[in-house]
């Protein structure tokens, strides 16, 4: 399935897996897109064959290999043609290639910025916390407002004790 | 059964056009896409393991403590008819991927069909909250209720950088896609929905109809949602879209006006037509018909038509699809015998009406 879309005005083919396919449904697509016909943009965004190449030159061991996810066993040519991962671990086995295809998908975008999962997400969620109050701290420094600045400072300190235990 | 019990029995929460700005704006939808740490995504897992996957969430399903997944039903796609399926697909409820390709696919739906939880669909967990008019941030709390209530007891495939893990590289980071269903009917006859889609795509959001197939959006009726799910917050995202679709629904009544100002007439003669056509057709394919709701729609938003409440447009695209008309005839139906049916239904529908 191919799709036509326009990301930050950049014009995109999509290779989408059947499923998000149907998801998506009857898109809208831009005329003028006739010429731009890619057999496989994933391939192409994953820029496949010069990745391999680059991995090939700096590993010379690995010359000819397979990249496959160790965990799951897909390769990167049977995720490339059904458009979808087989396992949570493919992401960290083909975080090489990942990362351009992720940035024409997002918008530029590869780094996850939203919620985190509480329980199981903790300590993340800690130094999310931190990092607010850090910038809070710096504020209400600008301001001299140094009581509460220390407050916020206390809490900070809290927070990182919390890590240091939760880490060990 | 009686078309009022019928109907009374079919209609999701949803459906009733009592949300805000629900003159424009049919429904509000948020889906999180989440997966199990310890299973291998749907894309190549086994039956086994998809059993064990459903398993763990239906293990879970007493233990979620929210007032609205309470009497929650779980529906599991091997144990319903072909027919029970297709008619929860028509109301959006689950996925046709869910009912037709999933290995184990269940769906645990709330009482009032405000929450649906997708098991084994594309992704092991897809949570959808939809609410009537434009109430994005409503349904991404629901929705975030209900994820933070399974997180509690069900261990996510996360990483710091990638965020929540999806099967498709397409939903990777938060998950989300929020989407907003519009009637557009002003847009469309003025012609500038054609030059709206491009700039609406270039800011990142898709658009495309709902009912019909190609390039047609039947019953004006599009959908815009997200399109990117990684590098920005829940809450940007959800701002992002509301913005545009604001702007919209400024230029949607903007239209409106200025057909009422330029060719009031007109306007109000085919929305009387179509009235016509629905009051009395014998036969009626779903184009038309959903052309016709659309006018008929219109000319209720806009005060033509008074004795005809706002709903019958979001309840009659729904109930008129093969599905609800096999199912309230009790049977399978041959197209043509599809449209006959149709044309009783939304008559008996609109004889309701004036009971009333
Ligand atoms: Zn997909
Ligand atoms: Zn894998």
């Amino acid at each position: 399935m191919h799709f036509t879309k326009i990301i930050n005005g950049e014009k995109t083919e999509i290779h989408l897996c059947e499923h998000c396919a149907q998801e998506k449904g009857t898109e809208f697509m831009i005329s003028g897109t006739s010429g731009f016909a890619i057999n496989n943009l994933l391939a192409g965004l994953f820029n496949l064959n010069s990745n391999i190449e680059q991995l090939n030159q700096n590993n010379p061991i690995q010359s000819g290999e397979i990249i496959q996810c160790d965990r799951c066993g897909m390769t990167l040519n049977q995720i490339l043609n059904i458009g979808r991962f087989g396992c949570a671990h493919c992401y960290k086995a083909f975080q090489e290639q990942l990362n351009p295809l992720l940035r024409r998908l997002h918008g530029g975008n590869w780094k996850h910025n939203g919620k985190i999962p509480q329980r199981s997400g903790g300590v993340l969620n800690i130094r999310k916390k931190i990092d607010i109050l850090k910038e809070t701290l710096q504020t209400l420094v600008a301001k001299e407002e140094f009581e509460k600045a220390a407050e916020v400072r206390d809490e900070i300190r809290l927070y990182e004790k919390q890590l240091q235990e939760g880490g060990e | 059964m009686s078309i009022e019990r019928f109907i009374n029995q079919s209609i999701s929460s949803w459906m009733n056009a009592d949300g805000p700005q629900a003159d424009i704006i049919l429904t509000s939808r948020i889906r999180l896409a989440r997966n199990l740490k310890d299973y291998l995504f749907p894309t190549i897992f086994t039956k086994e393991e998809a059993d064990k996957v459903l398993k763990q969430v239906e293990s879970v399903i007493p233990l979620l403590n929210l007032h609205p997944l309470k009497d929650a039903e779980l529906l599991k796609m091997e144990e319903l008819q072909p027919l029970q399926k297709q008619v929860l697909v028509e109301k959006h409820l689950i996925s046709p991927s869910l009912a037709d390709q999933s290995i184990t696919g269940a769906c645990l739906l709330s009482q009032n069909e405000e929450i649906s939880i997708m098991i084994n669909e594309e992704d092991h967990i897809r949570i959808q909250c939809i609410l009537s008019g434009l109430q994005l941030q409503a349904a991404l709390d629901l929705a975030n209720a209900v994820d933070d209530q399974l997180e509690q007891h069900l261990d996510y495939a996360f990483n710091e950088v990638r965020g929540y893990l999806t099967s498709c590289p397409t939903n990777v980071g938060t998950g989300l896609r929020a989407s907003v269903m519009l009637h557009l009917p002003g847009l469309v006859m003025t012609q500038q929905m054609r030059q709206l889609i491009p700039s609406i795509n270039q800011l990142g959001l898709v658009v495309r109809g709902i009912y019909g197939e190609g390039s047609e959006a039947l019953g004006n009726i599009f959908q815009i949602s997200n399109q990117i799910t990684l590098g920005k917050s829940e809450q940007d995202i959800i701002i992002d879209l509301n913005d545009v679709v604001q702007q919209i629904v400024n230029q949607e009544r903007a239209a409106r006006e200025a057909i009422i100002k330029t060719s009031g007439v007109q306007l109000e003669d085919k929305i009387y037509r179509s009235l016509g056509v629905l009051m009395n057709s014998r036969i009626i394919e779903t184009k038309e018909a959903a052309q016709c709701l659309s006018d008929v729609r219109l000319g209720i938003d806009i005060g033509y038509i008074k004795n005809i409440s706002r709903n019958i447009l979001n309840e009659l695209m729904i109930l008129t699809q093969p599905g609800f008309l096999q199912l309230y005839a009790g049977g399978g139906l041959r197209p043509f015998e599809r449209d006959v049916r149709r044309a009783t239904m939304i008559r008996e529908r609109l004889q309701m009406e004036n009971n009333n």
